[in-house]
């Protein structure tokens, strides 16, 4: 049996129907359930509901053997397990945005993120020292209400940035949601998970051609 | 007054009696299989200079815990036990053309960069086997390892082996360049295979080419992987490398545990450490890599005496954690004494202990709670009162 950890939230409905391409039976109230722990027993798989920030925990620990995380939360928390497959699913970026005309603040610059490490390295990457912030959500309010000049957060649709009147200054890197493995089942289920790696990649596949025409 | 009997350092931790036995129950039994193949345990300092043992050291010079000496030279606790085992070795022990083999059971030190709980001390046990360039050399390291872990009790867990020097050479004849070798190399070290298919699309390569630098990744299993790393092999220096493997692959056959064993020929476990056949083991109930090893002939060389060597070591801790807690048949019994019979009582306890049991020795009025005292022993043996009997 493997152990499957799905990010709740963005990412979850997307994910679901990808394992459903790939052929995968699963009973709908995966979806709507508020259990934690789902067994797909005629599959051999269990479902583990987590915090997208915590499906890479979840794996590198071995709890879970295999999980679906975003390609910012594997930058972010830099975690010791297997990148398989690009899934091409909940396709964002990650961007600094300010308010129209921002002026770096010259001696104090903030900037305020969800994403401490990689705000920090991109910064640093650039030559300019600022302060990070560390919040935990609705990071836009923080230009508005004066906490810091500029955030760095994901982009989908850009709406969020709109409707709070602020600009995207800088992209910074692309996100897709990843197939990620833990080192010790990669080596003692190697098997199962490398067939769940071809249906996974068929599918993509097949959902890529889909796009195309 | 506050007290700060509770605090430790950072990744430090005390190891309490029940671990200790189980601890030590494993480290014996790995102790005595390494023994009877020969090899000499030996100990070395915790405290190396960092200009020659950290800087030799496999270890991330960010995971090194470093102090200062009087004299203002900088020291570091061991990261590991390769390089003072490399450094005494070519200072001392090695003659040359002499294989050598040592052993060791001890502690090393690597701070740790995120969460606070993850141990910076732990015990590896190990052996480097010095002087010899052959896969038999090879061959012995990873056999040994797998049947001292078969000793300590271990059951479900695997070996991967991979060879550094194909990788190398593949990467070298299709992309020509060492930065750009390495810029390659770092997504297999990383794991990051994404990365890795998305790199080798965006070179300007030939398809053939590309499709070679795609199928490493797909090397993977067992005795027949030989064979397709050798179909992709085109270069004097991949074809060393698949020969090695295939002729280790005889040789561990010979020890009798290929099924422990599978091959990955884009194992990549550090970034230029390992020269040639590397591997590690993984062990079911741990996410975490259990142990690990390989050759690596160019160590002994920055202590000036350049010479072939391979090694493995395996995480003490974490065997711990694979194996569970064992069960200790051996009794504890206690004795408790009044003042007047204190001789009788020694009398009977060094007979005991003579014959290798264990006996705690306990005037009476020493013991504020006598229900939890006596509930934490086997046995207990009360020589009280004047001329009282023995009671039980």
């Amino acid at each position: 049996m493997l152990t499957v950890a799905m990010p709740k939230g963005r990412i979850f409905s997307e994910a679901l129907s990808l394992l459903k391409q790939a052929g995968y039976d699963i009973p709908d109230d995966l979806e709507h359930s508020r259990k934690l722990m789902i067994d797909v027993p005629n599959e051999k798989l269990r479902f583990i509901l987590a915090k997208p920030m915590d499906v890479v925990t979840y794996v590198e620990h071995g709890v879970a053997d295999v999980g679906i995380a975003g390609k910012d939360v594997l930058l972010e928390e830099e975690r010791d397990v297997y990148e398989m497959l690009d899934l091409r699913i909940s396709p964002c970026y990650l961007a600094v945005a300010g308010l129209p005309n921002t002026r770096v603040h010259p001696i104090a610059p903030r900037v305020a993120t969800k994403y401490p490490n990689i705000a920090s390295t991109h910064f640093r990457e650039q030559g300019e020292q600022v302060e990070i912030i560390k919040l935990n959500g609705s990071v836009e309010l923080a230009p508005l209400i004066g906490l810091a000049e500029r955030i760095v957060d994901i982009v989908s649709t850009g709406r969020t940035l709109k409707e709070n009147g602020l600009v995207e200054l800088e992209r910074i890197v692309d996100v897709t949601s990843r197939f990620i493995v833990n080192p010790v089942s990669y080596r003692m289920q190697d098997r199962a998970i490398e067939h769940m790696v071809d249906r996974l990649t068929y599918a993509i596949e097949k959902a890529g051609e889909c796009n195309e025409n | 007054m506050r007290v700060f009997m509770f605090e430790k350092p950072l990744g430090m931790r005390d190891t309490l009696p029940d671990v200790y036995k189980t601890k030590r129950a494993l480290r014996e039994a790995m102790m005595a299989e390494i023994e009877t193949w020969g090899y000499s345990f030996i100990e070395t300092p915790t405290l190396e200079y960092d200009e020659t043992v950290g800087a030799a050291s496999a270890i991330l010079d960010q995971q090194l815990f470093k102090l200062l000496d009087r004299e203002g030279h900088t020291l570091v606790l061991r990261p590991d036990m390769t390089a003072p085992i490399a450094r005494l070795a070519a200072s001392k022990l090695y003659k040359e053309g002499c294989p050598l083999r040592l052993a060791y059971a001890a502690n090393v030190f690597r701070a740790q960069q995120r969460e606070g709980g993850r141990p910076a001390e732990f015990e590896q046990v190990g052996v480097e086997y010095i002087g010899d360039g052959t896969m038999y050399a090879d061959a012995e390291v990873i056999s040994l390892m797998i049947f001292a872990l078969k000793r300590a009790g271990l059951q479900d867990f695997t070996v991967t082996i991979g060879h550094i020097g194909y990788v190398d050479a593949l990467f070298f004849d299709i992309l020509r360049h060492e930065q750009r070798v390495e810029t390659l190399r770092r997504f297999l070290y990383e794991k990051n295979y994404v990365g890795y298919r998305e790199h080798v699309k965006s070179l300007p390569l030939s398809s053939i080419d590309r499709d070679r630098l795609l199928r490493l990744l797909t090397l993977r299993g067992g005795e027949a992987v030989v064979a397709e790393a050798k179909a992709l092999a085109t270069t004097e220096a991949e074809q060393q490398a698949v020969d090695e493997l295939q002729q280790l692959w005889a040789h561990i056959n010979q020890y009798g545990v290929t099924d422990m064993v599978k091959l990955d020929m884009s194992l990549v476990s550090h970034m230029s450490y390992y020269t040639g056949v590397l591997f590690e083991v993984y062990a079911k109930n741990i996410g975490f890599l259990l142990g690990n090893g390989g050759r690596y002939d160019k160590l002994l060389a920055k202590f000036h005496r350049p010479s072939p060597a391979t090694g493995f070591s395996v995480r003490l801790d974490r065997l711990m954690e694979a194996i569970g807690e064992q069960r200790n048949d051996e009794k504890t019994t206690c004795i408790i004494f009044s003042q007047e019979r204190f001789a009788e009582a020694y009398v009977k306890a060094a007979e005991m202990r003579r014959k290798g049991e264990k006996v705690v020795l306990q005037h009476i009025a020493g013991i504020q709670n006598m229900d939890q005292f006596t509930a934490s022993f086997d046995d207990v043996v009360y020589v009280l009162g004047k001329h009282g009997k023995d009671e039980r």
